[in-house]
């Protein structure tokens, strides 16, 4: 799309282009019309430049606005300061892969990368359980393409700081009422969906009767660490995130530990948009799918990390909508 | 019998202020003021022993995020002030009055967080968080200074010219320099908003603050909060009149990325997300009734409680923090070398946003009100002590008169002791604002519901907890300036524009 086309396509963007000279050209007749003095002309100037950066925005937001390029996006779950290094690598395969230049978009929570999924600046996520239904219930058409080998029976821990004096057990721990608990992200499926599920389902009451405070720590690294150092007794984290940092020697395993497993559900997948072919032509979404399949270098699969992809589709995700509907999360 | 002799009654002043401290008191059993984490001293041992050692290395792009924040801030405050100039213009209408009044009472963050939901990604998000409550703040702190002005001049003008070249002529040379000192106050300001709007997004220094401050990156933190400084800091040397036309026209360039506006998003956010769910449904008033008391009972009533519990106690530490910081730079209590330290540390305290330094005491010490309490009154404590101080200098002593403590708790205080309240109380509304939006961080405030529901994709209940927020700061700002008439407290041009 060349950028004249974009600027009629988009009334937006022709309300910003159109308005700003017109402006200009008025204010620029009264200054006329009133002369000028050494003051005005301070102020003219001033003004002027404000009216000219205006219009520089709106057309280089006009221009960059043609969507040629593949965003996609990845909900932050954990360890945020080297998303650009992880998904960098990411972006450069699917490009070379589909031949199309594929950028990755940072976003700062899983409600912006909602957001940015509905909004078409982003069209390819890897969404958690969660996300992704809510994702795919505000755009329609849009499908879940590809999950984890590991997402079929996703799971999430319970761990708790050891001066709790609790101890790992086979059935729900129903002696952490009382204590302080923290969830990770208030949009996450396996630190906040599935625990306050299992904590409502085995304790009969919503988790704010259940335990002294409640907290979310925003990610799953943030949860493993909140406890770690006591700030909260108890939480729930994601199992795959709790064997990455274990591995990573960032767990110290005489402070905080894990006191119960959840029972499987599905989790994080692909999800794209029902309208890139589009864009990209025939048959764009089968091949970007391809290409996830296709992911079997192990420093890309760290990035997630999973040990490689498998089909997905938007049924396998029903148990996560229902649970989330019981709870009160989706309307 | 009748008494003659006048009865000794405490000034108004003194009631005020006694009243104010039993409400504080009176909100202390409902506040969380716990310390959660279990060794807090560890982690503040981690937090200085980063600063030994800051380190920009591992950020992927430091200057970057510089100038993001820089053209944020150059583009939102300049467009503001030339908005809000022309709506000074025109603020004796109560409904431009009361529009600017509830748009200034919701946060930028919030402004952001909503704006993030109709323009994702695009730099108008940011652009307009920030544009957008300054246009407001701008427009009545214009018109305060035209109000203050002297109108003799231009009302001598007037007679024989139009009112345009009268108000050029004879009423903006006289105030010029009060709107420049208001507006390069602002850009200060408007650096501080642009920071903080990376903790939910935006490419600015904020966003690679908070992922180093949640992973406990403490050199990194470092790194960027001394970067931060060094910009407050040299405001001055890179913000000249005549360099401010360069950095407009490069600004757009910086914040421009590539993702675009979609009008039908526009179009759906308010057409279908704001629109309250049983509307949306089709179902009736007593649903949407109940739709409303749930949330009103659930989430904004506990919220305004905690949000005004908060603020109160908030409000009382600033004043004690004020009253003891601001002979630090006062020139009756200190020589020139010791002020000048007294000014750097106000200078750090003040130039650090209350949503920074909230984050980093909550980090030491767990989820309570606490951190937030402090972090609010070392704040605003700072800017009011900073004020203070310069006030007080100009105080004409007696030459006998007393010195040290017996100076500044008989002589000083007492007769700064007006113009201490009408700042405090001008700081009331701006520290609820402030403590609405520490909910982000987890605190339950009104900020951490409507977080909650943003979180959620419910708009509807944002939306109706926003304009609850809004509205709860309109109604302290009347009771504020109610109050700050009925004990005559005024702050005339000079001081607004600081």
């Amino acid at each position: 799309m060349t950028a004249f086309e974009s600027i009629v396509r988009n009334p937006l963007n022709r309300l910003m282009f159109l308005s700003t000279p017109i402006t200009f050209i008025i204010y620029q007749l009264q200054l006329i019309k009133n002369g000028s003095n050494r003051m005005q002309s301070k102020l003219r100037r001033f003004i002027q430049s404000s009216f000219l950066a205006l219009l520089v925005t709106s057309f280089s937001s006009t221009v960059l606005s043609a969507p040629k390029t593949l965003m996609f996006s990845a909900i932050p779950d954990q360890d945020q300061t080297q998303l650009i290094k992880r998904f960098a690598i990411v972006a450069d395969y699917l490009s070379t892969k589909l031949g199309i230049p594929v950028k990755y978009i940072p976003v700062k929570s899983y409600s912006a990368a909602i957001t940015a999924f509905r909004n078409n600046q982003i069209q390819l996520a890897w969404f958690g359980g969660l996300s992704g239904v809510r994702a795919r219930l505000l755009v329609p058409g849009s499908e879940a393409i590809a999950q984890g080998l590991e997402d079929t029976e996703f799971r999430s821990y319970f761990i708790a700081h050891h001066s709790t004096g609790l101890q790992a057990s086979k059935d729900f721990p129903k002696n952490i009422s009382d204590k302080t608990f923290t969830f990770g992200s208030k949009g996450s499926t396996s630190g906040r969906l599935m625990p306050e599920f299992f904590i409502r389902e085995n304790l009969q009451k919503p988790p704010n009767d259940v335990f002294k405070r409640v907290g979310f720590s925003g990610n799953h690294s943030r949860t493993i660490a909140l406890v770690q150092t006591g700030a909260y007794q108890v939480g729930a984290t994601n199992y795959k995130v709790w064997e990455k940092e274990m591995k990573a020697g960032k767990i110290d395993s005489s402070k905080v530990s894990v006191i119960w497993k959840t029972p499987a559900y599905p989790d994080y997948q692909w999800t794209i948009r029902g309208d890139v072919d589009q864009f990209w032509g025939e048959g764009f979404k089968t091949r970007v799918q391809q290409a996830l399949l296709e992911i079997k270098d192990p420093a890309l699969l760290k990035s997630f990390p999973r040990s490689g992809f498998i089909k997905a589709s938007n049924n396998d995700y029903q148990p996560i909508l229902e649970t989330a509907r019981k709870i009160g999360l989706i309307d | 019998m009748e008494n003659n002799a006048p009865i000794f009654q405490r000034p108004s002043r003194w009631k005020i202020s006694g009243l104010f401290i039993l409400i504080a008191l009176a909100c202390l059993p409902f506040a969380d003021l716990t310390i959660n984490t279990f060794d807090p001293m560890a982690e503040l041992d981690r937090l200085f022993s980063g600063l030994l050692s800051p380190s920009l290395y591992p950020i992927e792009s430091p200057i970057d995020a510089l100038l993001q924040t820089v053209a944020f801030a150059i583009l939102g405050v300049s467009s503001g002030s030339v908005i809000g100039f022309s709506l000074a213009q025109i603020f004796h209408f109560r409904l431009v009055r009361t529009i600017c009044a509830l748009i200034r009472a919701v946060h930028e963050l919030f402004w952001a967080l909503i704006f993030l939901q109709i323009f994702g990604l695009h730099p108008l998000t940011g652009l307009l968080a920030i544009g957008l409550p300054y246009t407001a703040t701008f427009a009545k702190v214009y018109a305060e200074i035209l109000e203050e002005g002297d109108r003799r001049a231009f009302d001598t003008i007037r007679h024989s010219s139009s009112f345009t070249s009268a108000f050029f002529y004879a009423r903006l040379p006289d105030l010029w320099q009060h709107f420049i000192a208001y507006t390069s106050y602002r850009l200060e300001c408007g650096l501080r908003s642009s920071t903080i709007l990376g903790f939910i997004g935006l490419p600015t220094l904020g966003y690679y603050l908070s992922s180093a401050f949640l992973e406990g990156q403490y050199s990194e933190v470092w790194a960027l909060l001394i970067l931060f400084y060094l910009l407050i800091a040299s405001i001055k040397y890179w913000v000249r009149p005549k360099l401010l036309p360069v950095y407009l026209l490069i600004s757009p360039f910086i914040i421009a990325n590539d993702s675009h506006i979609s009008f039908d998003n526009v179009h759906r956010f308010f057409t279908q997300d704001i629109i309250p769910l049983p509307i949306r449904n089709g179902q009736g008033i007593s649903e949407l009734w109940l739709w409303f008391y749930n949330l009103f009972i659930n989430e904004a009533l506990p919220g305004i409680v905690n949000s005004l519990v908060l603020t109160q106690l908030a409000l009382i530490l600033t004043g004690f923090i004020t009253l003891v910081w601001f002979p630090l730079i006062s020139k009756l209590f200190f020589a020139r070398f010791a002020r000048s330290i007294g000014h750097f540390f106000l200078v750090v305290m003040r130039s650090t946003p209350e949503y920074i330094l909230a984050f980093i005491l909550l980090t030491l010490w767990g989820p309570s009100m606490l951190p937030a309490i402090i972090a609010l009154a070392l704040h605003n404590g700072a800017i009011i002590a900073h004020l203070m101080g310069h006030y007080s200098d100009a105080l004409p002593l007696r030459l006998d008169a007393t010195k040290g403590l017996n100076r500044y708790a008989y002589e000083v205080v007492p007769r700064i002791y007006g113009q201490f309240m009408a700042f405090l109380f001008y700081r009331w509304e701006i520290i609820l604002r402030e403590s609405a939006i520490l909910g982000i961080l987890g605190i339950t405030t009104l900020g951490f519901y409507i977080d909650s529901a943003i979180q959620d994709i419910r708009l509807d209940r944002a939306m109706v907890l926003i304009i609850i927020t809004a509205l709860l700061n309109v109604c302290i700002d009347t009771i504020s300036r109610h109050i700050r008439s009925r004990l005559r407290l005024s702050m005339g041009p000079e001081i607004i524009s600081k």
